[in-house]
């Protein structure tokens, strides 16, 4: 038989140990994604164009260029600044970045989703801008973006096999090392997919069923 | 700097033992002919040779990226069922696994089985074949937003089947899938830099062969990184133009 059941099993325990870190990794990156991803959707609306203009720039740059060499940057280029950080800090802080760059676009929507009356009342009722921000727009503007977000967590989950480059033992990098020690990388990179694959298709799951209650009590 | 000489990555420099030893020493050769650029600049000459492999990638995967998202994104609306689930498996199935996973089981778990891809043809396989599976995605949901009256009215005019199909409903479902399809194509871009973790020399690769060579980190990832920006910035532009094209005489519909 090409692909060897025994050893599969052998291995799995060491991939599923693996597979923490790369969660790990992910939902760490998505805290930072939502927060960043937030700060550059506000800060693009700002009057204040000096502000919003290089903002935009920069969000589109991060956008539009490979996540892989964004890794290399921080993980190479960190140190020449006088930062050091583990290669896992490294990692989630690329992933955060990266993706702070798609949620800033999906926070765009919420943001414009909501009528402009919203912040014309505020205003008239008085309320200072922060006040308008946190009471009035953003808690209307984020849940029903809550699914797109939830779509881009799972991308970065996908992504995160990127950091075994800077040399993070996530998943990908267990697999890799389980491969060259026993000269059989069938086992070990099918088991990865295997895991990518039914963890994604649950976190899938998971985010269509909060569109259909999001969409329901919008609705 | 000598912290950064230590950390080597694991991926295009650590060697899969394949390729990675032959290229690796070759560009160690070139990189010490001296040129006379300025400072950042006199770095492009040896970065130039990989734009072309990443070009050539882009450019494989969006073909066969465009292929397998047509023939799929059909499959997923057709009447039979054996169709409709072998399609949503190959979608399910690269859109649910990471693209990097999928590049290395085709090139390093692949030749278990007996086939043997170079690393070229691997990342064009996987591009293609992955951004496919979410262009699919795209073709099926633009195919489906086409007003059923159309189907209607071109069968009462006689069409067939395949008529209707390729005459009728897809030359207007295309002009809804140009502005999606601009995005996957950065997205592509920017997942060949990926191949370099398979020994490919190509943009990203060479960044890194470069930077071991000479240590100037941010230089080198910052140059390349505007690289990559460009050729997505033509990529925007070439499917601006195309949008523009194919939708010519039907803005005030989409409006």
């Amino acid at each position: 038989m090409i692909f060897d059941l025994r050893f599969a099993a052998e291995i799995l325990p060491e991939l599923l140990g693996a597979l923490v870190v790369t969660v790990e990794a992910a939902l760490l990156g998505t805290l930072l994604a939502l927060v960043l991803g937030l700060a550059w959707a506000v800060v693009r609306r700002s009057r204040r164009y000096w502000m919003a203009r290089p903002v935009r720039w920069i969000v589109d740059f991060i956008r539009s260029t490979p996540l892989l060499i964004q890794l290399y940057f921080l993980y190479f280029g960190l140190p020449a600044f006088g930062v050091s950080a583990s290669p896992l800090l490294t990692g989630i802080l690329g992933l955060g970045l990266h993706y702070s760059t798609y949620c800033s676009e999906v926070y765009r929507a919420g943001i414009e989703g909501v009528p402009r009356g919203q912040w014309e009342a505020a205003r008239a009722l008085g309320f200072r801008r922060l006040d308008t921000w946190r009471r009035v727009v953003l808690p209307q503007a984020i849940p029903p973006i809550v699914p797109a977000l939830g779509n881009y967590l799972i991308s970065m989950f996908k992504d995160s096999p990127l950091l075994a480059a800077i040399t993070v033992t996530e998943l990908l990098q267990t697999a890799k090392i389980i491969g060259a020690e026993r000269f059989r990388y069938l086992e070990p990179l099918t088991l990865v997919g295997l895991l990518f694959l039914a963890v994604s298709l649950v976190a899938s799951r998971g985010v269509r069923w909060l569109e259909l209650r999001l969409v329901v009590r919008h609705a | 700097m000598p912290l950064a000489c230590a950390r080597l990555p694991a991926g295009p420099a650590g060697g899969e033992g394949r390729a990675g030893g032959r290229s690796f020493g070759a560009d160690r050769r070139s990189g010490d002919a001296t040129v006379n650029l300025p400072a950042p600049l006199d770095l492009l000459p040896h970065l130039l040779p990989g734009l072309g492999l990443t070009v050539a990638l882009t450019v494989g995967g969006i073909v066969l990226a465009t292929a397998a998202a047509v023939t799929a994104g059909l499959a997923r609306l057709s009447p039979r069922l054996a169709v409709r689930a072998a399609a949503t498996a190959y979608v399910e199935t690269f859109r649910g696994t990471s693209a990097l996973v999928q590049l290395f089981w085709f090139y390093f778990a692949l030749p278990f089985v007996g086939v043997d891809l170079p690393a070229f043809w691997a990342g064009v396989l996987v591009l293609g074949l992955n951004t496919g599976a979410y262009g699919a995605e795209v073709v099926r949901g633009a195919m489906r937003s086409v007003p059923g009256g159309q189907v209607e009215a071109a069968r009462a005019l006689g069409f067939s089947r395949r008529q209707i199909r390729w005459r009728v409903v897809f030359p207007q479902a295309a002009v809804a899938m140009l502005p999606p399809a601009g995005n996957l194509a950065v997205e592509l871009l920017k997942a060949t830099a990926l191949v370099s973790m398979i020994t490919l020399a190509e943009l990203t690769f060479r960044a890194q062969v470069l930077r071991s060579s000479t240590l100037r980190t941010v230089e080198i990832f910052a140059v390349v990184l505007v690289l990559y920006y460009g050729l997505a910035r033509l990529l925007g532009i070439g499917f601006g133009a195309l949008e523009r094209r194919l939708g010519a005489g039907r803005l005030e519909e989409a409006a």
